[in-house]
């Protein structure tokens, strides 16, 4: 009878099991999350250093002088900001053809990406380095309530309210903005890399994009208010939980209480 | 309690006092020997009644706070990056709720996580007694009502998730307010009618508020009660076994194993949803700001239950006509409402339609194996799946992002997915029920295979069976047989037309379609025949034999 009785409830104890296995590896991965470095900090660049470095790591796609080719665009113009942007994130040097480069762990040092930048910014003008004053994180309401604004005007279509990123056509897709530093982040703006359209200071001034920094920041650090945030993504991750948590667990509650006791 | 005794507790009296003018105890002893069978598929309709007590009890809490206005404001409070912005006393309302009253961001996600899993046990609960059979007369009129209950909680849910007047909840009324558009020739006048003139407007919140807290729930109630009234009435089904049959109910009595059971199992429900309210975020609305018409997000979609609408709306390719200068976006009106239209028609028409096309009009009180009726339990998975592809399809940017795939690809396979995907469910089931039929069958007939292996005097080989007990054989052989109807002929011997000649022709297709492919189950003679040659078999080890199946084609 004891046996027959175990058995019965076998059921509900996996349930219960395969919630805690779910709990334990979602707070290690959060915990294991891998984060970025903030690397904001800019050093000079040295424009000599910086076209032996192209010669060697770039030249194959975007040409010997710079100037493009088949494969890849001009970076004449381009200015020292797309460059820092597209070699600190790891985008360049392109790996393999995919509908869009991704972000990686970059191969460079920090002393390598402001040699390159430099090298790139003495071909033709275009937009520098952000300022560090533009990096500062401000932390009052009103620049934070300004950057929220911003933000859900400007970029949320793509990125969605809280950044955890989107779909855009043909595998695209704009990515998630955790872990992405503030001056990439202000570097992604002025840039506007790939299918991200390019806002200038006109469309946005240099603290607009400071207050849009600033909230993406504040909601990075806040922890979620309302406990579990199921990955922000919304109404599908909730849907997902209410049934492969909130179902399965209460039909095994039911299956526990009508299982006869022997 | 009898009248003569005088009651000595003060219990006693209130007791006796109502029993002498209302013959309480009658009703009590009555109510009390009701009997509840005891399964756990029975206990889904239990889940769904208690969120919504649940729903009752957050959502009256959170009347209390919530202000159902969209005039102008400005939010002054806790969370820094919309204070002092301005936007509606809903919006406003509903921050405050969540950050600056204690309890009520608590409140407010236990409602919401109610709502989804009031629906969701609903859901479970419609396909319990849907692949059960227990629709079929006398309780096709409690599955419709269980049909309008299901509706009334998706409008619930719907007018409840636009309430807050975030940019989630103005985006969701946007689609409706396309949809009803799309509506040839009124589809505007709807709209501004509404909304009280263009959307938005400023009455939108108010309306869905009265709808959300006094129409809906109001109506709720009273079909629950209707509904649960009709249950008590006609007494459970039971599923197949010894001992029961059309004219009894086996299980426990209310008092006391099943009401402490239920009432146990209403806190269960209770609890869960309060851990889920407490752990798990849920409709973060602060991080949507304010309804504004011109931004919209990034992964914008509905909570689950109105996620095959906009599924659909994803998937319909884009078709306008214009007839006469007028644009007909059946790119919407096709999704939005003639698909919508057509399931919600399909599902409270269904017991009506299957009576029809089995010719039964007997009625039954004991639940069908889902094996035994193989074409419904396939049209159900097909159903099932059908709306799933949809449901999935509203998640389409989602699904790119999180597994690398293109959008474009994502659609189309989803639309080739929707039209395939159903019969093919359908094919599979129907083929899995067929078997599993065929399986009972053997095992009636022939008994458990042991394992053991036997060597006959003579060299032969064969395998020890061992014969089911009568209860297991009795659930395997008590099920009727199911044939199509045998319709007269249209034309009777003198030639002349028979009247609704027309009309049976597609009924006896519809029941050819149900009817045709099935497995006989065992009659009494067959059974007997088979204990016969079992016997023998063991003693001269004769093989078996393939049931006999009879099939369609
Ligand atoms: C395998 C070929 C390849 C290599 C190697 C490569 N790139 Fe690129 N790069 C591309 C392509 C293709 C594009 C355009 C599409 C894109 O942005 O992904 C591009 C775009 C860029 C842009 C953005 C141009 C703009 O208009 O904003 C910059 C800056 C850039 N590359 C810098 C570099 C640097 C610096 C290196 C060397 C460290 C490098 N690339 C190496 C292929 C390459
Ligand atoms: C049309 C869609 C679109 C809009 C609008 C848009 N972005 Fe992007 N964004 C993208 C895409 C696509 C990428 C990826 C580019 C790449 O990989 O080269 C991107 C990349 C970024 C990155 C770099 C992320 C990383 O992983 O390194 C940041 C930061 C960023 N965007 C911020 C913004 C901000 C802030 C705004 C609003 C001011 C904005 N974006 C508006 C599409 C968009
Ligand atoms: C019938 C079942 C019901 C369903 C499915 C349902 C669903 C919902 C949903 C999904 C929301 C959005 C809440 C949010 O995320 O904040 C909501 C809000 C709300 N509901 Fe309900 N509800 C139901 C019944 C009730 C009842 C009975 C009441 C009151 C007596 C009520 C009062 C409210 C109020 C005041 C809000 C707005 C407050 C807010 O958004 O924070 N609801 N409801």
């Amino acid at each position: 009878m004891k046996g027959l009785a175990a058995r019965r409830r076998r059921p509900l104890a996996t349930v219960v099991l395969l919630l805690m296995a779910l709990v334990v590896t979602g707070a290690a991965y959060a915990v294991a999350a891998p984060t970025f470095a903030n690397a904001s900090t800019t050093a000079a660049g040295d424009v000599q250093r910086g076209r032996d470095l192209f010669v060697a790591s770039c030249a194959s796609c975007h040409g010997a002088q710079a100037t493009g080719t088949r494969a890849a665009p001009s970076l004449v113009g381009v200015g020292a900001a797309a460059v820092d942007f597209q070699v600190s994130t790891g985008r360049m040097p392109l790996a393999n053809t995919a509908p869009q480069a991704p972000r990686k762990p970059t191969e460079f040092t920090q002393q390598d990406v402001a040699d390159l930048s430099a090298y790139v910014a003495s071909l033709g003008p275009g937009p520098a380095i952000p300022e560090d004053q533009y990096l500062n994180l401000k932390t009052d309401d009103e620049s934070l309530a300004k950057g929220a604004e911003l933000f859900r005007v400007n970029c949320a279509m793509c990125h969605n309210v809280v950044g955890a990123g989107g779909a855009l056509t043909r595998g695209k897709y704009a990515p998630p903005l955790e872990g992405v530093t503030p001056k990439q982040m202000y570097e992604a703006m002025v840039t506007g890399p790939q299918s991200m359209p390019v806002f200038n200071d006109a469309n946005l001034s240099p603290t607009d994009k400071q207050d849009v920094i600033s909230y993406l920041k504040y909601l990075e650090e806040q922890p979620s208010p309302g406990g579990f945030s199921l990955g922000s993504l919304g109404p599908v991750s909730e849907a997902l939980f209410a049934w492969a948590f909130g179902i399965v667990v209460l039909i095994g509650a039911a299956v526990w209480l009508t299982a006869k006791s022997s | 309690m009898s009248q003569t005794t005088t009651p000595n507790t003060a219990a006693g009296g209130v007791a006796d006092f109502l029993d002498t003018r209302l013959g309480a105890s009658k009703a009590v002893r009555g109510l009390s020997r009701k009997l509840f069978p005891d399964h756990w598929s029975f206990m889904l309709g239990e889940i769904a009644l208690y969120s919504f007590i649940v729903l009752l009890l957050s959502g009256t809490f959170l009347t209390l706070f919530f202000v159902p206005s969209m005039g102008m404001t400005t939010y002054e409070g806790a969370y820094a990056p919309l204070n002092n912005v301005p936007m509606s006393e809903a919006y406003a309302s509903t921050l405050r709720l969540s950050f600056d009253i204690r309890g009520g961001l608590l409140m407010r996600q236990v409602h919401h996580w109610a709502a989804l899993l009031f629906i969701a046990s609903m859901t479970v609960h419609m396909f319990r007694v849907f692949f059960t059979g227990a629709f079929r007369k006398p309780r096709e009129l409690n599955w419709m009502i269980g049909s309008v209950l299901a509706l009334l909680g998706l409008g619930a849910g719907f007018s409840g998730y636009s309430l807050p007047d975030d940019l989630l909840s103005g985006n969701g009324l946007r689609i409706i307010d396309g949809v009803i558009k799309s509506i040839p020739v009124v589809g505007t006048y709807l709209s501004f009618f509404l909304f009280d003139g263009e959307f938005p407007g400023e009455s939108i919140i108010p309306r869905l508020y009265i709808v959300h807290v006094l129409l809906i729930p109001g109506l709720i109630l009273a079909l629950v009660g209707a509904h649960l009234g009709l249950v008590f009435w006609q007494k459970h089904t039971q599923y197949p076994g010894p001992g029961r049959t059309n004219q009894n109910v086996v299980g426990f009595p209310l008092l006391p194993v099943y009401a402490a059971k239920a009432g146990g199992f209403f806190f269960v429900v209770f609890g869960i949803m309060a851990l889920f309210g407490s752990f798990v975020s849920i409709n973060s609305v602060w991080n949507y700001g304010p309804y504004d018409p011109s931004p919209i997000s990034a992964g914008t979609q509905p909570d689950w239950y109105i996620l095959f609408i906009d599924g659909a709306l994803r998937l319909m390719p884009g078709w306008e006509w214009t007839v006469a200068g007028f644009t007909i976006s059946f790119n919407i009106l096709i999704p939005g409402l003639i698909l919508p239209g057509l399931m919600t028609g399909i599902l409270i028409a269904w017991p009506f339609l299957e009576s029809w096309a089995s010719g039964d009009r007997r009625e039954h009180h004991v639940l069908d194996r889902p094996r035994n009726v193989p074409v419904r339990t396939a049209a159900g998975v097909a159903a099932i799946v059908f709306y799933t592809v949809l449901a999935l399809a509203a998640t389409n940017d989602l699904l790119a992002t999180h597994l690398g795939l293109s959008i474009n690809d994502i659609t189309w396979t989803l639309r080739f997915t929707a039209i395939l995907g159903p019969p093919i469910a359908f094919w599979i089931t129907k083929r899995i029920c067929l078997g599993l039929q065929r399986h009972d069958r053997e095992l009636a007939l022939h008994g458990r295979e042991t394992g053991r292996i036997v060597r006959t005097a003579d060299g032969e080989y064969f395998e020890v069976h061992e014969p089911l007990n009568e209860y297991d054989r009795w659930l395997l052989v008590q099920h009727d047989a199911r044939r199509p109807i045998e319709l007269p002929p249209d034309v009777d011997e003198n030639g002349v037309a028979r009247p609704g000649a027309r009309k049976d022709r597609i009924r006896q297709k519809l029941s050819r379609w149900f009817y045709e492919d099935r497995i006989e189950p065992l009659t009494p003679s067959e059974l007997a025949a088979s204990h016969a040659e079992h016997e023998h078999a063991l003693e001269a080890g004769e093989g078996e034999e393939r049931p006999v199946v009879t099939t369609g084609r």
